[in-house]
């Protein structure tokens, strides 16, 4: 007889039955009534606390929402870029939406998973029947979802300040498959300084390199205004890649740019591997 | 029906490096050299960054200086746990006392899944706590001795959080309203006071509807209601069917709440069993009693079982000692009638629980 069979007949229908407490103190029905809920209900409660949790927190809707707006805005109103013949709000979108994407799955979820860690939230989540892929899914699904938010929001204040993309509706399956690459490269980088560095550390060096990736990145200036030698290393770096290839579909009308796309899958498949093998989730 | 074992754990061994004994890793490790100071860090973490088992596994004795050339004795390991044994019955409340650093928490995480052992057996639930976790995990209920919550959750979110990753959980609501958190269910996590965390993470624990909880310090930090709460749970759970394993430094809470105390010293178990064969045990009882003095003593064990002793101390202070049991009680009493003496001040005194703990740990509590 095992222990799972003892509890079967003596504490009578108890595991069917939804819990009795309603009533107030001292109703609870505390008789063993183990099993994991279905993953879909796992996924959706995780993504759900994960998404108001970003939301709530000050600093990330300054990273995410408040900074790429205000440096759209600003630039395009200051009009200090040297772009040519094409209007400033053509240049900057796709460079602020890649800038979005950085700060979201990037900086954000890197000082948030930090912070879990060293909180215990990782270790805690650990011990119940949560798997950690829908931890990580439920993540991944927040990510997404504050990145649709700042899309919309990104995209409407472009078309406020006369933003006139290229490319018509043939550019969104391009637009959507780098907005998913540079994710997935982000995401990569974020998690795997997140799951090996102290909170703290994590807290400093994503903040640095989001600064730095900003200004190398092709953000708010192109690339052509870097000196050669940091162009080069600046090429390969996924931020470029990424506000790059967002510029060539929404900007010139062309395709993303193959080696754009390559970039960011091999930032993504390192990065991602990377953090597989070396997370420590205490 | 035979005894049936919620946890069985038999020669269970764990050392940590010096650099790397868990939760006293940091700032103090921090200082010295750069080199050292790198490899720390490092080291702190890694009992769980190694998934490989056995990778620590010792054959050499308890402690070993390194080897020379790094022969410095903070290269030395120490064992947390010291093949320990120990089992618990399915529908106890089991209480694992000890000194700080007992091996109190290594013990209980090993059991959780959380640590790997280096040698010896744990079965939880008839399964091992890692290979079969998926399995386990939504039949044991866990709370850690600090932290695990999202600081910017709101305690009615964590729990929520909690009972969603369970079939059957029970109303988030109605056990907050238990625990005394509704009036915090909208507070986030970091601005819930200690004791409030202590009851938001009991409830994290419970909400599930586990068969087997394991209870980190669950009082540590309450106030005197928040103990009384928390008790009063624990006793619901263990009529409910429920196996309770928790640790604590409080030996009133040993002695309300458990069916049976693990004293634990160095890595060790000491001394097993209930509360009131922990306290008979070893030592015998004594009877004082207050009376005119030169009392004839060699008379009075004659009334006596064989192996009782009597004297007089302080001149009409009379000490019995010996097994004391209601006839005890009652020979000294009727001796006593009989020639014509009034006992005062009569009273039987039994080692207590931390009588017991400070012979066999050398060591005080600290509650």
């Amino acid at each position: 007889m095992t222990a799972a069979d003892a509890f079967g007949s003596p504490s009578g229908p108890g595991p069917h039955q939804p819990a009795a407490g309603r009533g107030g103190a001292g109703l609870l029905d505390l008789r063993p009534a183990p099993a994991a809920a279905t993953r879909a209900r796992m996924f959706a409660a995780q993504t759900r606390l994960e998404l108001i949790l970003t939301l709530r927190r000050g600093e990330s809707v300054l990273l995410t929402m408040i900074i790429p707006i205000g440096l759209l805005a600003f630039f395009t109103a200051v009009d200090v870029l040297p772009s040519g013949t094409e209007k400033s709000v053509d240049f900057l979108v796709p460079g602020v939406l890649a800038l979005a994407v950085m700060s979201t799955a990037f900086t954000g979820q890197a000082i948030a998973t930090g912070f879990e860690r060293s909180y215990g939230v990782l270790k805690r989540l650990g011990a119940t029947p949560l798997p950690r892929s829908i931890l990580l899914a439920g993540k991944t699904a927040a990510v997404l979802a504050v990145e649709v938010i700042q899309l919309v929001l990104l995209v409407a204040v472009g078309f406020a300040l006369g933003w006139d993309p290229a490319g018509g509706a043939g550019a969104v399956p391009s637009v959507l498959a780098l907005l998913v690459l540079g994710t997935a490269a982000f995401s990569g980088l974020g998690l795997l300084m997140a799951g090996t560095l102290r909170a703290e550390a994590t807290l400093a060096a994503a903040n640095g390199v989001y600064l730095l990736l900003l200004l190398i990145g092709g953000v708010v200036f192109p690339l052509s205004k870097l000196p050669g030698w940091l162009r080069a290393i600046a090429e390969v770096l996924p931020t470029a890649a990424l506000s790059d290839g967002l510029r060539d579909v929404l900007a010139d009308g062309s395709g993303p740019g193959v080696r754009n796309l390559v970039v960011l899958a091999v930032w993504a498949v390192v990065t991602l591997g990377l953090a597989a093998r070396t997370f420590r989730w205490e | 029906m035979a005894e049936i074992l919620a946890i069985s754990v038999t020669g269970l061994v764990k050392t940590y490096s010096t650099r790397s004994v868990p939760s006293r890793s940091g700032a103090a490790r921090a200082e010295g050299s750069r080199g050292p100071g790198r490899r720390g860090r490092r080291g702190s973490a890694a009992p769980s960054l190694r998934p490989a088992p056995f990778t620590e596994v010792s054959t050499t004795p308890a402690t070993f200086a390194a080897p020379a050339g790094r022969g410095t004795p903070s290269d030395s390991r120490i064992r947390a746990v010291d093949n320990l044994s120990l089992s618990v019955p399915v529908g106890s409340v089991t209480a694992l006392l000890g000194p700080n650093g007992a091996g109190k928490t290594t013990t209980v995480e090993i059991c959780e899944g959380f640590r790997r052992a280096d040698a010896g057996e744990v079965r939880i639930l008839g399964l091992d706590p890692i290979g079969d976790a998926v399995a386990l995990r939504p039949r044991v209920g866990v709370m850690l001795q600090a932290g695990g919550m999202y600081p910017g959750a709101r305690a009615g979110e964590m729990l929520r959080l909690v009972a969603a990753h369970h079939r059957h959980p029970l109303d988030p609501a109605a056990l907050l309203d238990r625990l005394g958190l509704t009036d915090s269910a909208g507070t986030p996590f970091r601005r819930l006071s200690g004791g409030q965390q202590q009851r938001l993470s009991l409830a994290m624990a419970v909400v599930g509807r586990p068969e087997l909880v394991f209870l980190d310090e669950p009082t540590a930090g309450l106030d005197v209601a928040g103990r009384r709460t928390t008790w009063e749970l624990i006793e619901e759970l263990r009529t409910a069917g429920v196996t309770v394993v928790l640790t604590t430094h409080a030996m009133d809470e040993a002695e309300r709440l458990a069916d049976q105390v693990i004293i634990i010293n160095r890595g060790r178990v000491v001394a097993v069993g209930s509360p009131a064969e922990l306290t008979r045990g070893g030592a015998e009882g004594q009877l004082r009693f207050r009376a005119p003095t030169g009392l004839e003593l060699g008379k009075l064990l004659l009334a006596l079982p064989e192996g009782t002793t009597a004297h007089e101390g302080p001149v009409g202070h009379y000490l019995v000692q010996g097994t004391v049991d209601p006839q005890l009680l009652a020979a000294v009493t009727a001796w006593c009638a009989g020639n014509g003496v009034l006992a005062e001040d009569l009273r039987v005194e039994q080692r207590t629980l931390e009588d017991v703990f400070v012979e066999l740990t050398g060591s005080e509590l600290v509650s």
